[in-house]
């Protein structure tokens, strides 16, 4: 499955840019993460690539069909849950799917069989009779993702599918997302960072409709200054150093970012002192911290891979 | 017709209303009630004289409000819901979308569309030719108003917009053109005004099957003419000048 944009950017009525000149090529099976601050553009880059807004200019492909001109061809391909999607309040979960999938040319009988299917992946067969207003926030959000999952669609966008999800739904709905992405291609926007990382086997940050970086954690972890997180649980632990960035989380703990020679340069003196401490890489969101937070810069690393 | 193409028209039906008149059934009073408030004001206001008029000026009400409810409808479904967005998304086109939409607005409107056709049995005096030409009428300004109410909403971005345009289309096409009266009831100058609304010509073609109107060939003709050329107007903006996909 592809993804291809080339100078991709959009100007809502001539003010706001919300994409600018986005050249992205995403060619694989699995989880392509889309991670950004509010307003980055994430929605917009989906809402594009998915046929439901026209760029202001530059193109987009999906399976090497332009979005633009091939845009009938390509929603053969597509399925998505907007960001703002709701299951309509007066039909049960399995009318919600189940007509989804009539809209997509399942006859009335198979999308009833793959809609009751799609339910029970996702834990809400018991609901399955009831109205859609009964549903919780997070139960609704479900329900969306599994109204697209039921279609057979190689290529699904996913915007924020698990915000209002609890911890252990979120979780669920990882494993369904890992199981049905080897022959897929989900385009998932999220400001979970964890998940971001759990999921994607690509990530694309942007800021400001602009593409901050790309690629696998490794990747990203390679290409900021400080990959490595030092935690040191102590009341005693000071330290003062301008390479590294220090940060106390609370009385008793408190993180170090640094190089991997500085952080283990430290190891030393924390055994002397007999201090209880744990070096690990940095994750995603440390990454994210170091790329978009307080102006921490980030390596003028062009190199691609890692 | 695709087997394909079938489903994706049955999902509209059914979404629209079939599940919707099953769950909320005080709709299905709504829409009776619209047009038989004005009959029932009309009939008595004329001492019934007026009934066969204003019973086939009810059915062309009920085609109006098909569009406009549709707008309605769909404007709900597309700002509030999202749906519009995943229908876009998807295999459906806009075309295959209208035509499932209107059909579940005459399946909404059924119970008031029986009442009426046999309100117009009963009441009206009419050729089977006549009847035949008030079928092909309505069909005429049912496919207006649909393409009407399709295209505005797609332009809608929020609900309270589409209220105003419907709130606006619906006296305007339908209560104060005569409708529910006959067009030799207004005064000269002003009968030109009301010609600017393509339900008078409905109206017109209407009003001369029932005798309450009568017109030359040739002014039949030309009704005819103009109603179905604003109709394809319209369905062709609806068809190739809606946002279906926004910008
Ligand atoms: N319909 C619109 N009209 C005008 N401006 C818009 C519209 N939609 C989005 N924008 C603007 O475009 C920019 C990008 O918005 P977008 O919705 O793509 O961000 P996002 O990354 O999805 O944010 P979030 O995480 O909050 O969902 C924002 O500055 C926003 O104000
Ligand atoms: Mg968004």
């Amino acid at each position: 499955m592809r993804i291809k944009t080339i100078e991709l950017s959009k100007t809502y009525e001539k003010k706001s840019r919300a994409l600018e000149n986005l050249s992205i090529d995403v060619n694989m099976n699995g989880i392509f993460s889309i991670i950004g601050r509010n307003g980055a553009g994430k929605t917009t880059f989906v809402r594009i690539l998915s046929t439901e807004l026209l760029p202001t200019s530059g193109s987009g492909y999906i399976n090497d069909k332009d979005v633009i001109d091939q845009a009938e061809e390509v929603r053969q391909e597509i399925a998505v849950v907007p960001q703002e999607a709701r299951p309509l309040p007066w039909l049960t979960p399995l009318q919600t799917v189940s007509s989804y999938l009539m809209w997509r040319g399942y006859s009335y009988r198979e999308a009833k069989e793959k809609g009751k299917e799609a339910l029970r992946e996702l834990g809400l067969e018991d609901k399955e009779g009831e109205k859609s207003r009964k549903l919780s926030g997070g139960q609704k959000r479900k329900l969306m993702v599994a109204t697209v999952i039921s279609s057979e669609a190689p290529i699904v966008f996913l915007d924020e599918p698990t915000t209002g999800l609890d911890y252990l739904s979120r979780k669920e709905l990882w494993q369904l997302l890992s199981r049905m992405k080897k022959d897929r291609l989900i385009i998932l926007t999220t400001h979970y960072l964890e998940e971001a990382e759990i999921l994607g086997d690509q990530i694309m940050i942007l800021d400001h409709g602009k593409l901050v970086d790309m690629g696998n954690i490794e990747d990203l972890r390679a290409k900021v200054k400080l990959p490595y997180v030092l935690k040191v649980f102590s009341e005693d632990f000071k330290l003062e150093d301008n390479e590294l960035q220090v940060h106390p989380v609370s009385e008793r703990e408190t993180f170090v970012y640094g190089s991997a020679s500085k952080i283990y340069g430290l190891v030393p003196y924390l055994v002397t002192k007999k201090m209880k401490f744990t070096v690990e890489e940095a994750s995603l969101s440390n990454i994210f911290e170091q790329y978009l937070g307080n102006g921490e810069e980030v390596e003028e690393n062009e190199k691609e891979d890692s | 017709m695709k087997r394909r193409i079938r489903s994706q028209i049955m999902a509209s039906i059914l979404v629209n209303s079939i599940y919707a008149m099953i769950n909320y059934p005080v709709i299905l009073i709504n829409t009776l009630l619209a047009p038989l408030a004005i009959l029932a004001v009309v009939t008595f206001a004329s001492k019934g004289t007026l009934l066969p008029v204003a019973a086939v000026g009810a059915l062309i009400m009920n085609m109006v409000s098909s569009g406009t409810s549709l707008q309605q409808d769909l404007s709900h479904l597309k700002n509030d819901m999202r749906l519009q967005d995943m229908i876009v998304s998807s295999p459906t086109t806009s075309l295959v979308y209208i035509v499932g939409m209107a059909v579940s607005e005459i399946v909404y409107s059924i119970p008031t569309l029986a009442f009426l056709i046999v309100l117009n049995v009963i009441f009206v005096k009419i050729t089977v030719i006549g009847g035949l030409i008030i079928f092909l009428d309505m069909a005429t300004i049912f496919t207006f108003s649909i393409s009407l109410g399709f295209f505005l909403s797609t332009f809608t971005s929020d609900i309270i917009q589409s209220w105003g345009f419907s709130g606006i289309l619906s006296p305007l096409l339908t209560t104060i053109p005569p409708v529910y009266y006959p067009i030799t009831y207004i005064p000269y100058p002003y009968r030109y005004l009301a010609y600017l609304s393509p339900t008078t010509y409905a109206s017109e073609i209407a009003q001369s099957q029932t005798g309450f109107y009568s017109s030359s060939t040739s002014s039949f003709v030309l009704a005819w003419i103009i109603l179905i050329s604003i109709t394809a107007v319209l369905t062709y903006l609806a068809l190739k000048r809606s946002r279906w996909r926004e910008i």
